[in-house]
């Protein structure tokens, strides 16, 4: 395996028990961040942003619909990112991130379409429509279960993550259709709300959009605090026959490791 | 307060959302941590039970 051309601390942080203890240490802050920030953003979205005037107050379940939404794609992206570099360089770590970000990717992208049917009761007069954003939205749900099935059907736990690392790369075609989807079909879920490309076509006010954001950020930190415990877990189940891991489970003094230069 | 939970007339739709959202991130926060549990319990034990293993054939040995 040549990864000499990788940075040194790229490096450490691969080795199982370099990142178990960095993961260890930067978690709790992480969700810290991520706790604070999402009071914050609440706050701003339930109390102080105005009712809108066309949807009143049922418009506010946008503050973790949108941010969720946004949640389903990048973590598959950084499911299918961790599984390519599984797949050409059979990194252990990077195997146990993809596999790990399926459950916390499917999670979010259960709640987007659980908030959007609350949301489309009121504002469509029904809970579900095969338009074409709810529609690929649901097919990134069945890609995350897949995802976690594939990963499980195998024996080799270290085979399984990676073929199921392949259909993660496959399913990567499914995210520009549920983005684009609005506008490349004309369905009934609105446009975009925020465009980050030319903010001048975002279509919604200061008051409503900073809440927004700030929900947007809860739910990045809160998942980079989740991916690192669960490839912890990861870790700790996938090298339970190594000397680190009886050490640290034995209540003995962690492995002495030597630090990055 | 009354007023602002009652959402203009969407509570029914409001509430429920933000309750799916926090109890789908809770589950997905501790059910690693449960996971983790168990495979340390398991772990230990098969070390414990290693260690005995280890002991009696040691005593086995002494005692021939």
């Amino acid at each position: 395996m040549s990864r000499s051309y990788l940075p040194h601390w790229m490096h450490w942080l691969g080795s199982p028990p370099n990142f178990y203890r960095f993961a260890g240490t930067l978690r709790p802050w992480l969700m810290a961040l991520a706790l604070a920030s999402a009071a914050i953003g609440l706050y701003g979205g339930l109390v102080l942003a105005p009712p809108d005037y066309q949807q009143g107050d049922a418009y506010r379940i946008i503050f973790i619909h949108v941010p969720s939404a946004w949640m389903s794609l990048f973590i598959y992206a950084t499911m299918a990112v961790a599984g390519l570099i599984a797949l050409v360089w059979r990194v252990k770590l990077a195997e146990v991130i993809a596999m790990e970000c399926a459950p916390t990717g499917a999670a979010f992208t259960f709640i987007t379409l659980a908030t959007g049917s609350l949301w489309g009761k009121p504002m469509w007069g029904t809970w579900w429509t095969w338009d074409a954003r709810l529609t690929s939205e649901l097919v990134l749900l069945f890609l995350y279960l897949g995802v976690i099935g594939l990963c499980n059907a195998f024996e080799d736990r270290r085979r399984g993550a990676r073929a199921a690392s392949l259909l993660a790369l496959v399913g990567i075609v499914n995210l520009p259709i549920v983005h684009y989807s609005v506008q490349w079909w004309n369905t009934l879920h609105q446009g975009t709300t925020v465009d980050f490309l030319d903010p001048a076509r975002s279509s919604i006010a200061a008051p409503m959009l900073w809440p927004l954001l700030v929900m947007a950020l809860a739910t990045h930190l809160y998942f980079f605090a989740s991916i690192l415990g669960r490839a912890r877990t990861g870790l700790l189940s996938l090298e339970s026959g190594k000397q680190w891991v009886r050490t640290l489970v034995d209540g003995q003094p962690a492995p002495t490791m030597e630090a990055p230069t | 307060m009354a007023h602002w939970l009652a959402m203009g007339g969407y509570a029914i739709y409001v509430w429920p959302a933000y309750a799916v959202f926090l109890a789908v991130l809770a589950w997905d926060w501790f059910a690693p941590a449960l996971r983790r549990r168990r495979i340390t319990r398991e772990l230990r034990g098969r070390l414990a039970r290693e260690r005995t293993r280890n002991a009696r054939t040691e005593r086995a040995e002494a005692s021939t």
